[in-house]
């Protein structure tokens, strides 16, 4: 019965975008936690889910979603919303927060090293188990409480990311600094993530295709802790290196994955995570009586 | 009257020529290394057909599939203006985007993919 409620949770996670899928057009890096300087171009909704499937030490299994809705608000601006989810067998499915975000390039200009400003709100509960950053002395021990002991704790936080991006011929390398605070009471948390990525081949081939080396972008990402104005030290911290793959599929939906692996002792020993995206062109005309969609 | 109606038309007619200008001038932004680049998949015959698939993926939507524009926002691709540009003109907007009016930065595509839409849009000239 418990299994089955699991299922149907995932199911109805998984299959929302699918049910509403009509235009995709996706062409993003595989990352899970890093943020390049790419924007959402302005009018299009990205629909995408971010799945991370773990098992801290002492802990049960668990799979935790988020579900990413990314408007292209301006040319240089992007919102978006996170709902984020999570399940534990033996233990219960629940909704576990919202965050809220906005990117937003200062200079209007590409250059060799391309800043992106990044404010978040969120208000999650302590089981969110998303892994979407990691900041201060975050460690498997607090990804190893129950549903019911973590769902007690409410986080309202604010985060704020220097992101700092480059695209080199055919690759992409971006740093990203994070700064994170809750707003009641706790010091705040730093954290860092670095990645670099590329496709398989540069130049497209002259026939559309599903399986041609193009489509496949790889790379790797690394992210951790860097302690807070409590303890500014890395002990206890810790620290992820995770290879990418991400696969553009026909109609531009867009397929990744990343097995991530931990460095230390506070980290989980591997997080796998999925990622499923589909992008709505121009879904700002929808409501003014025209799909900008190409015909 | 007269007097009001000649000074509306100045006004209009100035505006027109600064458009103009403007318009003409915009590919003077562009860094003399950038204007004098040649695009390296010009010999290949198909660039331009590469170059069509990645602009129906990712231009088509705004600039139409006739690279016609919407008569709005989303200008014709033709136009003097393009016609006018070099390849290295074409591929540095691209790259660079105008992000104030909405043209995103396409510095995400690879830049073997921004030198196939270039082969694309100069053979729909």
């Amino acid at each position: 019965m418990f299994r089955k409620a699991i299922i149907s949770s995932h199911t109805i996670i998984f299959c929302l975008p699918l049910s509403i899928y009509t235009i995709g057009r996706a062409q993003e890096k595989p990352y899970f936690v890093t943020y390049s300087h790419d924007l959402e171009e302005p009018g299009n909704l990205e629909i995408e889910t971010k799945t991370a499937l773990a098992r801290p030490e002492g802990g049960n299994h668990y799979g935790a979603t988020a579900m990413e809705l990314e408007y292209g608000t301006r040319a240089w601006w992007t919102t978006e919303l996170y709902l984020d989810g999570q399940t534990t067998p033996q233990d219960s499915t629940l909704f576990t927060g919202w965050r809220l975000e906005n990117r937003l390039r200062p200079l209007m200009r590409e250059h060799a090293i391309n800043p992106l400003l990044y404010i978040e709100y969120e208000n999650t509960s302590g089981a969110d188990k998303t892994i979407l950053e990691v900041t201060g002395h975050d460690g498997q021990t607090d990804l190893a409480e129950s549903n019911g002991q973590s769902r007690r704790e409410h986080q309202h936080e604010a985060e704020l990311k220097l992101i700092l991006s480059s695209n080199l011929k055919a690759w992409n390398i971006s740093e990203n600094f994070i700064a994170e605070k809750d707003l009641s009471h706790a010091p705040w948390e730093f954290g860092y993530a670095v990645g670099l990525t590329r496709p398989l081949r540069s130049a497209a081939g002259s026939r559309e295709c599903t399986f041609c080396a193009e489509k496949f972008i790889t790379g790797i990402e690394g992210y951790g802790g860097l302690g807070d104005t409590f303890s500014l030290t890395m002990r206890d911290t810790s620290h992820y290196l995770a290879p990418l793959i991400g696969w553009q599929l026909p109609r531009g939906a867009r397929l990744s994955f990343s097995p991530g692996f931990g460095l230390t002792d506070t980290s989980l020993a591997r997080v796998y995570r999925v990622g499923l995206a589909f992008e709505f062109a121009q879904f700002g005309n929808w409501f003014h009586g025209s799909n900008g969609g190409g015909e | 009257m007269t007097r009001t109606f000649s000074g509306l038309l100045t006004i209009a007619l100035g505006a027109t020529l600064s458009l103009a200008a403007v318009q003409s001038t915009r590919w003077q932004h562009v860094p003399a290394r950038d204007h004098a680049q040649a695009n390296p998949l010009a010999s290949q015959p198909d660039a331009a057909v590469a170059g069509a698939l990645i602009y129906k993926e990712h231009c088509q939507q705004c600039h139409k599939a006739n690279a016609q524009g919407d008569g709005n926002k989303r200008p014709s691709l033709h136009s003097e203006r393009l016609r006018t540009a070099s390849d290295g003109d074409i591929e540095w907007f691209l790259r660079q985007g105008d992000l104030g009016h909405g043209m995103p930065s396409w510095s995400s595509l690879p830049q073997a993919q921004r030198w196939q839409i270039v082969a694309y849009l100069k053979s729909i000239q």
